[in-house]
This record gives C-alpha cells, sequence and structure tokens, in this order.
C-alpha cells in the first residue's frame, strides 16, 4: 500500500494533480487495470509495468548497531508513466523519484534523486531483479528476492544493506489483487517480509555495522485510489515469535475508512484479514512538520487475539519532499511484541 | 446736520453702515500709537459721506476696518445687519467681494488682464457678472473701445475709470473709495469722481470717501473730519 | 469653485505676460525631473538586465562542466557520472532560425535541474505538457511578440523542423527558448549529444574524482557571477544616483528662482484679488492647483527628455559594465510604469520644494503690506545670517557624516553636505567682497555699482549657487578622471610587461603550447598562470566576496616591473617560497589586511596560511585578488585551471609568435593579445566607464547656464526702475548695459574662485573617500591648475552667454519704458 502516496511525491514537481489524493483517484488515461483472478509469475512481475501509470518499490528495515541502538532505514523507487508504454530515448514517457531516509531517536535524514526513464539514469529489470537511479540501486538474485544488496548515498548519510529470507513472497489481497475501495480500485500487491539484514551504515561520515529485519513491497496500479480518498495510515509489523502483519486503512471524507490487511505466518503463508477483523484506532496527536498526526496507535485483530500499541522511534520521522509524508519506525506492545514500520499521508 | 445726528437718523432708517466706539492703535517704536479713538460713524443707503482730515488722522484706517481688511481693537461695524468685527477671514472676504467695492488711490489692476477682464474681475469672483451691466459700465466710463487693451497701455485717469468700473460691476452695497483721484490731475480727477458719484446713484449703492480735499468733498452728500482718533463735526 | 477658477485665470494670466519666467520655471522643473529620470531609467534599465541574466532559468547561476576542448560530448557521459553520484543536470544549447533572426535554443532536463532553475520551471499539468509529446517551448513575451506569434503556434525551422508549441514564461530572457532536452537534440540535429553539464550538487567528498569517472573530457567551469552583479554593480548605480540628485538639485536651484520671482511679482495681483474679496482659501488652492499642473506639464516634458537622455548614454552604459563587470545590458530601453510613477513624483515634489517658502510667503502676506525694498539691508542682513545658518548646519553634516559614517552613502552624504553648505554660504563672501567695493569705491557711480550689486545678490543668488555647484562638480570629478586617467595609463605600463597573453582552450592543449614554445628561440619567457577561485567573508554579516587567486612563477617580469602600493623587502622571495601573497588595494580594504598580516585561504586541501607581503594596486577589478606562487598554488588547488600564459618576446618578434600559435594550434588558443592591443582595450573601457560621468557633469553644467540666465533674464525685467534714475541722471544706455555686464561677469568670476577650492575638496573626497568605498581602490589625488583656468574661462563665458540677451534688451530699451517709470509710480 504504502508509496501509493509517494508516486505524488515524484510528482509533487511534476506531475497533475487533480482528484482524490495526488491524483491517485485520477481517470487513468489509456492505463492497464489490475484484474481479480490474474496470476503474478516471478521473477518476471519483479519488474517494471509500464503500462500501468504508477508503480513503487519500496523497502524498509528495522536495524540496530553493535552497541544495541535503533535504526530505520527505507528505500523506495517510484515510477510515473506520462503515458502506457515504454520507449528509448527521452522520449520515454516513464519518470522516476526516489526517496531514502535513515531514521534514529533523535535524527531523521531524508534524500531525494529524480530521473527520466528511457536514457539510462534509472531503470528496473526483472531478472535478475535490479532497480536503480544514480547511485542508488536495489539487486537481487534469486526469486523470492534473497540474496539482494541495496545501496543510498545522500549529502548526510549512505548505508549499503545486504538482504536474505528463505520464506516465498507474500500476496496480498486475493493472490495479490489488492482492494483499494468499495467502488472497485485496486493495486497489484505482494512482499516479502522476512528480510534478514546486514551491512554498514553511516551518518556524517560515522559508520557503524547493522543488522535487522526488512520489509519489501512492490504494487502497481493505474488508478488505485477512490476519488473521495484523502490518505492513508499503513503498518508493516515483524512480530516476536516470527510472523508478521500488514494493515492500512484508507480514509476517505464520505464514507467510513475503507480498512485492509494480511496476516503471514513464520512459514511464510499468507491470509487476508476480514475487514470487520481489524480495529485501528489513534491515541495520541502529535505536531510533526507543522501538522497535527497521530503518533500513537492502538491496533486490534480479533481473530488474532492481538492487541497492541504502536509507538514511533522518532515521533519526527517525516519526509519533507514535495508533498511530505510521515515514515518511520515503529516499536509495538501489548498482547505482542515486535517492531516494523508506519506510513501516514494526507494529513 | 452733525454726524451724531446723521447717525441717529441712519439708525431710524435703518442704516447700511454702523460703526460704534471704533478704536485702533499701531505697535510704534515708542509703544502703542492710537489713531482710531471710539470712532462713531453712520451712512444710510443711497448716501455719499467725504471723510476728511489731515495725512495720518486715521481716514484710510478707517476704511480699511470698514472692509475688513484690518482689524479693528474695540468697537463694532454693522453693514446690513452684518457685524463686521465678528467675521472670520472667509466671511470678510464673502463682504468685500459681494457687498462692498473698494477704490484705491493706486489703481491696483491685474496688470496681466484686459480692461474688460478687470473690470468683470470681481463680479465674476462674486457670481453677479451681467453683461448688460458690465457694457453700461464700459461705456459710460468711456472704456468700451479700450476693453481689449492692458493697463499699462492706459492713462492715469483711464486706469482708475477702470478700477470703479471694477468696483461697481457686481452692484455692490456700498462703494468704498480711498483718494481715488490723488494720483490724477485735477481735471481728470474731477471727472473721474462724478462718474463714481453718478454711477454709484445709478447702482444705488452708498459711498464712503476718503479724500483730503474740500473741493472734491463739496460733491458728496455729507462731508465729516478725522481729527485726535475721533469724527469732528 | 467659481472663485477658485477665477483667481486661478487671474494668476495664471501673469505667465502670458512673462513667458520668459514661464520658460525658466518650466525648463527648471523640467530638467531637473530629466536628468534625474534619465538617470533612473539607466539605472533600472542595468538593473532589469541583471534580473534577465539571472532570470535565463539561473542556468549560469550554476558551476557547470564543458568539453576540455570545447564543442559537445556525448550524452553517456552524464549517464555514468549520474551513476557515480554526480548530481548534474543535461544541458544542450544552439542556435536556431526562426523568420530572419537567430535565437538561443535550450535544451533542459527539468527533473534534474539545479533548485535554483527548477523552481522557474512549469510545474504540474505544464510540466507534463513541457516534458510533452509534443513538448513546449518556452520564450519570453518580448520574444513571442517579436516573433509575432501567439501561445501555441508552432514556427516552421528550415523545411523539416517545427518548434513545439510556443508557451510563454516570464522570466526568460528576450531571444532565448527553453525546450525539453530531448526536443533540442532532435531540433538542432545532436542526438544523444550535450554541450553542458549544470552541477545541481556540489559532489560528496567521498564521490569518486570527474577524472575517475569520464577522464580528461570534461573540464569545470565555475558559475557566472550574475547573481552577483547587482551587489558588483550596486556601486556603480550609487555614482548614477547621487549625479542624478545632483542635476535634480541644480534644476531645482532655477525652479526656486523663477518660483520666488513669480510670487514676488505677483503679490500686487495676489493682494488686489484679496482686496476685492477672493478668499484665502481660494486663493490657496488656485496657488496649488497652479503649482501641480506646472510640475505636471514639466514632469512629462522632463520625462520626455530623460528618456532621451538615457537613450544617448545607454551604449557607453552598457559597454562599461559590461567591461567592468561583464554585465551584459538590453539595448533597448524599456520603460517600466514604476519609472513614470516615480519621474512624474519627483516633478511634483521639487515642484513643492521649489515653490514652498515662495507659496508660504505669499499667504501670509497681511492684505495691506507694501511690497517695496525698503529697508533691504536690514533684510539682507536677516538673510545672509539665515544663509550662514544653514551653510554652517549643512557643512556640520558633512563632517558628521564623514567621521561617523561608514558605508558608500554616508560618503556620498557628506559630499552633499559640503556641496550644499558651500553653495549656501556663497553670498557671504561675495557680500563681503561688494561690501569692500562699496566702501573703497571713489565715484558715485562706482559706488551705486556696487550698492546695487549688493541688493542684486539675494535676487541672484540661486542662480549662482547652481553654477558653483556645477562648477565644482567639474573641477571635482575633471581631477577625479585626469588623475585617474594618468594613474591608470601608468599602472598599465607597468603592470602589461608580457609581449603576449594567450590561453590554451584545454590543459592537453596547453602542454603541447607549452613544449612547442620552448623549442622557439624567438620567445625569451613562458610565464604559466594558474587561476582559482575561493570567496571571503570580510565579517559574518557581509555576504561571500569573489576572490581570484592568481599563481605566477617566479620571474623578473614580476619581481622588476609588477607595480605594488606597499611592500616588505624581498616580498618576492617570500612568495616564490610558497607562504606568502601580495593582495589587491580591493580585498586588502574588505578584509582589513595590511603588510605582515596572515590570511587563512580556504582550499580543496584545507586551509592555506599566508602572509601578506605586499598590496598592489588592481583598478577597474569588481573581484578581490591575491597573487601567489603558481606551484603552491597548484599544489593546493589541484584542479586549479592552468590556461593563462603570458610570453616574454622581442617586441618585434611577437607578432611572428602570434601567428606560429595561431597556426599551429588553432582552436587549441582560446584566446590571444598582444600587449598593445590589450592596453588599447583597457583604456577603451575606463573611458566608457567614465563617458557617462563626463556626460552628466557636461549637462549639469549646462543646467546650471541656464539658471542663470533665466535669473537674469527675470531680473532684467525688474531692473527697469533702478536703472531709470541713473539714465535720467545721465548716464547712458550703453554704459549701463555695460555695467551690468561687467556685474554679472564680476559675480561669475567671484563664484568660479569660490568653486576651485570647493572643486578640490570635492576631487579628494572622491578620490580618497567616494572611491574607495565604491570600488576599494583608492587613487593618488592630483591637482590641475590648467583644469581651473578652463573652468574659469567657463565660467565666464557662461555668464556673458548668460547675460548677453538680458543686456542687450537693455541697451535698445526704448526711452518711453524709462520714463514709464517716472509716469508710472509704483
Amino acid at each position: 500500500m504504502r508509496g501509493l502516496f509517494l508516486s505524488l511525491a515524484l510528482c509533487a514537481a511534476s506531475f497533475a494533480h487533480a482528484e482524490g489524493f495526488a491524483g491517485l483517484g485520477d481517470e487513468a488515461r489509456g492505463f492497464a487495470e489490475p484484474q481479480p483472478g490474474h496470476r503474478l509469475v516471478f521473477p518476471r512481475d519483479h519488474g517494471a509495468h509500464p503500462q500501468f501509470r504508477i508503480e513503487w518499490w519500496y523497502l524498509t528495515a528495522n536495524l540496530k548497531d553493535e552497541s544495541g541502538k535503533s535504526y530505520g532505514a527505507q528505500w523506495t523507487l517510484f515510477r510515473h508513466a506520462r503515458a502506457p508504454q515504454d520507449g528509448e530515448g527521452w522520449d520515454s514517457p516513464q519518470a522516476f523519484v526516489a526517496h531514502a531516509a535513515v531514521t534514529t531517536d533523535t535524527l531523521h535524514l531524508f534524500a531525494e534523486t529524480r530521473a527520466r526513464g528511457g536514457v539510462g539514469q534509472a531503470g528496473v529489470e526483472a531478472a535478475p531483479f535490479r532497480a536503480f537511479i544514480d547511485n542508488w540501486s536495489f539487486s537481487a538474485t534469486e526469486s523470492n528476492l534473497s540474496g539482494a544488496s541495496i545501496a543510498a548515498v545522500a549529502p548526510r548519510f549512505r548505508y549499503t544493506l545486504a538482504l536474505a529470507a528463505d520464506e516465498p513472497l507474500a500476496l496480498h489481497g486475493e493472490a495479490g489483487f489488492s482492494r483499494k475501495s468499495e467502488s472497485g480500485q485496486a493495486s497489484y500487491y505482494y512482499s516479502q517480509p522476512f528480510f534478514r539484514v546486514d551491512g554498514a551504515l553511516a551518518i556524517d561520515a560515522a559508520e557503524r555495522k547493522v543488522t535487522g529485519r526488512a520489509w519489501m513491497d512492490h504494487e502497481w496500479s493505474s488508478r488505485p485510489l477512490a476519488a473521495d480518498q484523502k490518505g492513508w495510515d499503513w503498518f508493516s509489523l515483524h512480530l516476536d515469535g516470527g510472523a508478521a502483519l500488514m494493515l492500512f486503512r484508507l480514509r476517505s471524507d464520505k464514507t467510513l475508512p475503507f480498512v485492509s490487511g494480511s496476516f503471514i505466518s513464520a512459514d511464510g503463508a499468507a491470509r487476508a484479514l476480514a475487514r470487520d477483523d481489524i480495529f485501528l484506532e489513534p491515541l495520541e496527536q502529535s505536531l510533526v512538520s507543522g501538522r497535527l498526526l497521530p503518533i500513537r496507535w492502538r491496533v486490534r485483530v480479533a481473530s488474532l487475539r492481538l492487541d497492541i500499541e504502536a509507538k514511533p522511534l522518532n515521533s519526527q520521522s517525516f519526509m519533507g519532499t514535495g508533498l511530505g509524508y510521515f515514515e518511520g519506525p515503529i516499536a509495538v506492545f501489548g498482547s505482542h511484541r515486535g517492531e516494523g514500520y508506519l506510513e501516514m499521508t494526507g494529513y | 446736520m452733525s454726524v451724531m445726528s446723521a447717525a441717529r437718523d441712519a439708525a431710524v432708517n435703518g442704516a447700511l453702515l454702523r460703526v460704534t466706539g471704533l478704536s485702533k492703535s499701531y505697535r510704534g517704536p515708542q509703544g502703542p500709537l492710537p489713531v482710531l479713538r471710539g470712532v462713531d460713524l453712520a451712512l444710510a443707503a443711497g448716501t455719499s459721506l467725504a471723510l476728511m482730515g489731515e495725512s495720518g488722522s486715521g481716514k484710510s484706517t478707517l476704511l480699511h476696518l470698514v472692509a475688513g481688511l484690518d482689524h479693528a481693537d474695540s468697537g463694532a461695524i454693522r453693514i446690513d445687519d452684518v457685524e463686521v468685527t465678528k467675521l472670520d477671514d472667509d466671511g470678510r472676504a464673502a463682504l468685500r467681494r459681494k457687498t462692498l467695492g473698494v477704490v484705491f488711490q493706486q489703481f491696483n489692476l491685474v496688470p496681466s488682464l484686459t480692461v474688460g477682464d478687470n473690470l468683470a474681475l470681481q463680479a465674476r469672483l462674486a457670481g453677479r457678472y451681467d453683461c448688460d451691466w458690465r457694457d453700461a459700465l464700459a461705456d459710460r466710463l468711456g472704456l468700451s473701445a479700450l476693453l481689449d487693451r492692458y493697463p499699462e497701455q492706459l492713462s492715469g485717469g483711464q486706469q482708475q475709470r477702470v478700477a470703479v468700473g471694477r468696483a461697481l460691476a457686481p452692484r455692490p452695497r456700498l462703494l468704498l473709495a480711498d483718494e481715488p483721484t490723488g494720483n490724477l490731475d485735477e481735471a481728470t480727477g474731477d471727472a473721474v469722481l462724478d462718474l463714481l458719484l453718478e454711477l454709484s446713484a445709478t447702482a444705488g449703492a452708498a459711498v464712503l470717501m476718503v479724500t483730503h480735499s474740500a473741493l472734491l468733498a463739496a460733491k458728496l452728500d455729507r462731508r465729516a473730519t478725522l481729527a485726535g482718533g475721533r469724527l469732528a463735526l | 469653485m467659481r472663485q477658485f477658477l477665477y483667481a486661478l485665470a487671474t494668476l495664471a494670466s501673469h505667465w502670458r505676460r512673462r513667458p520668459g519666467q514661464f520658460a525658466a520655471l518650466f525648463v527648471g522643473l523640467a530638467i531637473a525631473t530629466a536628468l534625474w529620470s534619465g538617470v533612473a531609467a539607466l539605472n533600472d534599465q542595468a538593473r532589469r538586465s541583471y534580473d534577465h541574466a539571472a532570470g535565463a532559468l539561473g542556468l549560469g547561476a550554476s558551476p557547470s562542466l564543458v568539453a576540455a576542448s570545447g564543442g559537445f560530448f556525448v550524452q553517456d557521459m552524464f549517464i555514468a557520472l549520474r551513476r557515480a553520484g554526480w548530481k548534474v543536470s543535461p544541458i544542450l544549447e544552439g542556435t536556431i532560425r526562426l523568420g530572419d533572426k537567430s535565437y538561443r535554443l535550450v535544451g533542459v532536463e527539468p527533473l534534474t535541474l539545479p533548485k535554483i532553475s527548477s523552481a522557474k520551471m512549469p510545474t504540474g499539468e505544464a510540466l507534463n505538457d513541457f516534458l510533452g509529446p509534443p513538448g513546449r517551448a518556452l520564450a519570453a513575451p518580448q520574444t513571442l511578440r517579436a516573433l509575432g506569434l501567439a501561445m501555441g503556434a508552432t514556427p516552421r525551422i528550415g523545411d523539416a523542423d517545427r518548434l513545439p508549441p510556443l508557451a510563454i514564461a516570464e522570466d526568460l530572457s528576450p531571444g532565448m527558448i527553453v525546450v525539453d532536452i530531448g526536443v533540442a537534440q532532435r531540433l538542432l540535429h545532436r542526438p544523444a549529444r550535450l554541450s553542458r553539464l549544470l552541477i545541481a550538487e556540489e559532489p560528496a567528498p567521498d564521490a569518486p574524482a570527474l577524472a575517475a569517472v569520464i577522464g580528461e573530457a570534461l573540464r569545470r567551469v565555475e558559475a557566472d557571477e550574475a547573481p552577483e552583479l547587482a551587489k558588483l554593480t550596486d556601486s556603480f548605480h550609487l555614482n548614477l544616483t547621487a549625479f542624478g540628485l545632483l542635476a535634480y538639485v541644480v534644476g531645482l536651484f532655477i525652479a526656486h528662482a523663477s518660483f520666488g520671482l513669480a510670487f514676488e511679482q505677483r503679490l500686487p495681483i495676489i493682494r488686489t484679488l484679496r482686496a476685492i474679496g477672493a478668499s484665502l482659501r481660494a486663493l490657496t488652492f488656485a496657488l496649488i492647483a497652479e503649482l501641480t499642473l506646472l510640475a505636471l506639464l514639466a514632469g512629462v516634458a522632463g520625462m520626455i527628455g530623460g528618456y532621451l537622455i538615457a537613450a544617448a548614454l545607454l551604449p557607453d552604459m552598457a559597454a562599461s559594465l559590461e567591461g567592468l563587470y561583464g554585465a551584459e545590458l538590453d539595448g533597448a530601453l524599456g520603460l517600466a510604469p514604476s519609472w513614470w510613477i516615480s519621474g512624474i513624483g519627483m516633478a511634483l515634489i521639487g515642484a513643492v520644494i521649489a515653490a514652498a517658502s515662495g507659496l508660504v510667503k505669499t499667504l501670509r502676506l497681511p492684505v495691506l503690506a507694501i511690497a517695496q525694498p525698503f529697508a533691504w539691508r536690514e533684510a539682507q542682513r536677516h538673510w545672509l545670517y539665515r544663509q550662514a545658518a544653514l551653510a554652517a548646519l549643512a557643512l556640520l553634516g558633512a563632517a558628521a557624516a564623514l567621521l561617523l559614517g561608514e558605508g558608500l552613502e554616508a560618503g556620498f552624504v557628506s559630499m552633499a553636505g559640503l556641496l550644499l553648505g558651500a553653495a549656501l554660504a556663497l553670498p557671504l563672501p561675495l557680500a563681503a567682497m561688494l561690501r569692500l567695493g562699496e566702501r573703497r569705491a571713489r565715484g558715485p557711480l562706482t559706488k551705486w555699482f556696487f550698492a546695487d550689486a549688493l541688493q542684486q545678490l539675494p535676487g541672484l543668488s540661486l542662480a549662482l549657487m547652481a553654477l558653483l555647484l556645477a562648477l565644482s562638480t567639474n573641477i571635482g570629478v575633471g581631477s577625479m578622471v585626469e588623475g585617474f586617467r594618468r594613474t591608470f595609463a601608468q599602472w598599465l605600463d607597468q603592470r602589461l610587461v608580457a609581449e603576449i597573453y594567450f590561453e590554451a582552450a584545454s590543459e592537453t592543449d596547453a602542454h603541447r603550447i607549452e613544449t612547442w614554445l620552448a623549442r622557439r628561440e624567438d620567445v625569451a619567457a613562458i610565464l604559466p598562470l594558474c587561476k582559482a577561485k575561493t570567496t571571503r567573508r570580510a565579517s559574518a554579516i557581509e555576504t561571500a566576496w569573489p576572490v581570484e587567486i592568481v599563481g605566477a612563477p617566479p620571474h623578473e617580469t614580476f619581481s622588476a616591473h609588477f607595480p605594488l602600493l606597499e611592500t616588505r623587502a624581498d616580498a618576492w622571495g617570500s612568495v616564490a617560497r610558497g607562504d606568502a601573497a601580495l593582495v589587491s588595494e580591493q580585498l586588502a580594504r574588505r578584509l582589513r589586511l595590511e603588510l605582515g598580516s596572515h590570511l587563512n585561504i580556504p582550499t580543496p586541501t584545507g586551509d592555506w596560511r599566508v602572509e601578506i607581503v605586499g598590496l598592489y594596486p588592481d583598478y577597474g577589478a569588481a573581484k578581490g585578488q591575491l597573487r601567489v606562487d603558481r606551484d603552491a598554488l597548484v599544489s593546493r588547488w589541484p584542479d586549479a585551471r592552468k590556461l593563462d600564459y603570458m610570453l616574454r618576446a622581442k617586441a618585434e618578434s611577437a607578432p611572428d609568435v602570434m601567428l606560429a600559435l595561431q597556426s599551429e594550434f588553432g582552436a587549441g588558443v582560446a584566446r590571444i593579445i598582444d600587449q598593445a592591443a590589450l592596453k588599447q582595450r583597457s583604456m577603451t573601457i575606463f573611458e566608457r566607464t567614465f563617458a557617462v560621468t563626463a556626460a552628466l557633469d557636461a549637462l549639469t553644467l549646462v543646467v546650471s547656464a541656464i539658471a542663470l540666465f533665466a535669473s537674469l533674464t527675470t531680473l532684467a525685467a525688474a531692473r527697469t526702475p533702478q536703472l531709470a534714475p541713473l539714465w535720467a541722471a545721465g548716464v547712458s544706455r550703453r554704459s549701463l548695459s555695460l555695467l551690468e555686464f561687467v556685474r554679472v561677469t564680476l559675480f561669475a568670476a567671484a563664484t568660479a574662485l569660490v568653486s576651485v577650492p570647493l572643486g578640490l575638496a570635492l576631487a579628494y573626497d572622491l578620490v580618497a573617500i567616494v572611491n574607495v568605498r565604491a570600488f576599494g581602490w583608492r587613487l593618488p589625488f592630483h591637482v590641475f591648475p590648467s583644469q581651473w583656468l578652463e573652468v574659469f574661462a567657463l565660467a565666464l563665458l557662461t555668464a556673458a552667454l548668460a547675460a548677453l540677451l538680458p543686456i542687450r534688451r537693455l541697451a535698445r530699451i526704448a526711452p518711453a519704458s524709462l520714463l514709464a517709470v517716472f509716469a508710472n509710480e509704483r
């Protein structure tokens, strides 16, 4: 789910915003639409889908250094097409924006870079998987994206992380067809929630070894939001014991929020959660970058007997890029403990 | 007839001008220099009075006070029930414009206006410009052929006739004249004064004229003499 | 309203009778407005051009990479650099022809442009349109107008191509068309080629070096100083503004004199109007309305004059700004509404200032007061005291500004105070002189001559003050310019010792040329220079100031000839050792450096601490400069520009060397010039810089002549009553006019005498204070007595010319007019 909004950031200075959040509710002129029952094929579907309007590859990592200090790291590549085709040279209608960030309990550093498709400055290939823009890259050797390496360089930080996972990919919704509204908006959406991370992270030239867990998302669509949907809250959680949980709610100014989620057991089996099974409840608002955001949450999933509270590592994990959004590491406690990432947009 | 009785008469008949207890002194090198010490004077509508006296006796001062050109120390000046001493600057200007006509010893014409425009100036300011009356005045004053000339192209007598015409053009109730023939030779002066009196009568204006000439004074209805700051018999 | 209109008509009738007075008033106000608005138009024009330079998408504001050998390079280098972490943005520039005109076509890539440029690009849907297909061609509104095309038009280029639909971008330079990089490659027939890479962010310290990524193919070019132009040229414009103000003040003197006279002459009219019943209020409104009308009329005329002046001076100013600062100016004068408003406003303010005292005096006048110069001596004494008091105040202000103020503005304020104070004080010595003359005079006519001159003094003094201002400015500016010219010429002779100066196109070329030159016998020495740039702050508040660092090899060419202001013993030896530097006067003043101080220069390899061992003049340079040893510079600045050379050769073989160099290396020699041509060019820049100053100076003198003429003409009419008795007493009209002529000339001569010390004080202020604060260098103070003679002659000539007409009239005055004085006593 995450990143929907981000597509707009690519487009913050670039592309048109009309209805819904950042134009994501726009009419998709000539672009393909996700269809239920469509089967995703890997590694082919790791690559770009130029016939869809927007797409993103998204990695968030919860890390610790040798002294036990916590970090968050983010790496995102967005693709945005002006027309449903690929192309060589400057005529290509594809454009890319990438965001990278590093978070500690006191610091949140982020960077942005942009590129046109077709000339070699940025691109995504399926097999072997490789996504790159400038000197930022994300590549993997295996079909479940194991054997991956991800790197980003920014003026005040840089990281290189090795990622490995034994578990299969987790397909959300109906075998990867993820609904976003009552009126039929949807995307293709899958994750690799089980990455083990080993790498190096430098802030202001001070480098440290880090280890931890990471979550990767790949999602594409052409019109994933209904016109009245203004933003969302999205959670990805690594629960102690090895299971993983993904939850989101899309806020509408007309109807009740559209809630959805997946539970992925420690062996990698994914199960979509029923809408009336999920309860997301803001507990505390906080002023972040000039806007009020729900910074502490109560999260309940009845069927899992899960009742936890989520708290950010750094309440100021705000991406001040174009249209700003919150993207930061969280810790959860209560009936279950764990860690993960929280994304909030449209506030 | 004494001035005092004339004042009484005027009061009875509804005097046009009534001056009572008027005093005025100037600052001199050795303290205040009294010029007028309680002057009483009355003038009925349509009549004329010659104000005589030696140089420095205060004749011109009295005239200026009546015209609202100067401020009295004490006393009252009523013209047509208007108390001149109580008027502000705008009020005095309006009084001069509409009720009075003033003729000075110096001709005081505007050198950059033609004779015709000079004649019409006060009437225009007063909003009472009457083309026929101006033409009648010009004709009577012998200025008809000179209307397009400029003052400097006229003789002294002609210039003073323009000044007289200008003063009478708005049909004032009271014409104030300060030695109007002082700058003219005798014959010219006589002629100008005759015209002044005749036209004032035609216009229905009373005349208060300052002169030191008994000969000229004789042409007016009444005479009064200023001496020692008071009007004498 | 009726009263007001008739009062206005009556007052205005005065001008019909005295057209000369009206002309003087009108001309005074118009000239004041013209000079002021002319200067304002020039300044506006320059500022707009800087904005445009900065507004050319700000492309020049970023450092960039260009092909080391010039020309185009392959797009793969852009990709390679981006993939190596260099935040560069591709540019392809070229020329296209639309109709019969050439346009600069610039292809940009909006997503990677530096922030300063991308902020000026279209956003949202408009950006989508720009990226296309078919894309958009952005152009300034002027360009569209010049093309006669509307938005959306797709003009044809050559036979096959068309420009994408035109769209308006407000702050592009005229003549520039911006398209997407892909469109530019197609239209310019340069597929996958680029001409420049803008550096959007400086590479991180640990980023791979340029050469490691793409070899020697590209070299770095620093950002234009375009955004700094406004700052650098501020001083220049302040100078112009000061001149504009001076001219304005001189113009106001004329207007003030004419107004004063007009009011005085109209006192009887006003008195008459009051006596026959015009109210004070109506009269006040009438006078103010008259003033406003006049100011508007004269203002509009002045604006037209100002436009003409600006149009005439623009080419010189453009040339000097380009020479001094490399700032390009649009050739066509554009007039902003704000210029009109401010110009007319200045005319109105000027009219009010010029008329205020007369207006107040007139309106406070008691109706019965008699206007004649009774007790004029008494009045004049009061007037003199007042002048003296005002003068003292102005001089005190000047001294205070000099002692307490710091910036250039304070320098100008002190100058203005000095001039104003001196001008106000002028009647004092003149009156003293005339009193002395009166006392010493024997014959009655001589006595009358002096007494009468004394009485005339207040009426003429304003015109004489204007003359004094103009003459002093003339002397002051003349001394400065002449002094500068000599200093500059001498300095050029010393500084430009080498016979040939050239610049190689790339470092590879530089090496080849050096090797080739070393084999030639007619080249006595090859002096390679090396240049680097840095910025220094004088204080925390001040913004960074560009400093150029020049590295030169130790050689007799420098140690024996290079002109220095102050130096330590063995300065050149210390420089050669690598731990000492020579500093330009500008930089030394800015950073408050003196001999023996130490300076930390930030370099790519860390701070470099040098000792200052010499100060040298660097006339005309807008930036600061340091001179150090070449090898020392290269070791600290590996990337420093190593393309500039000086060659020593016999003067007669220099042309051959130059020809051989050019034929051997062709485009490998980017620029080459010999000593004579370089001197010539420097002098041309110099001359043009002062051409504007000289022109304004001359105009001011003309204005003061007009002031004198206007005053004399208006006074002449009033003089008849004074002269008539003398005529009656047997002085011929010829003698009378001769006396008048002598008097005017005497006044002018005395004014000219006073103007010499004042002019010298002004010159000193200019070279030692204003110039230092404006440009950062001090000029030697020279005195040119021949100039004084010139100015003296000029003053007499001005006065004579101005006096001629009124005096001719007097000599031919009809006896009847003189007689009229008696016949028509006032």
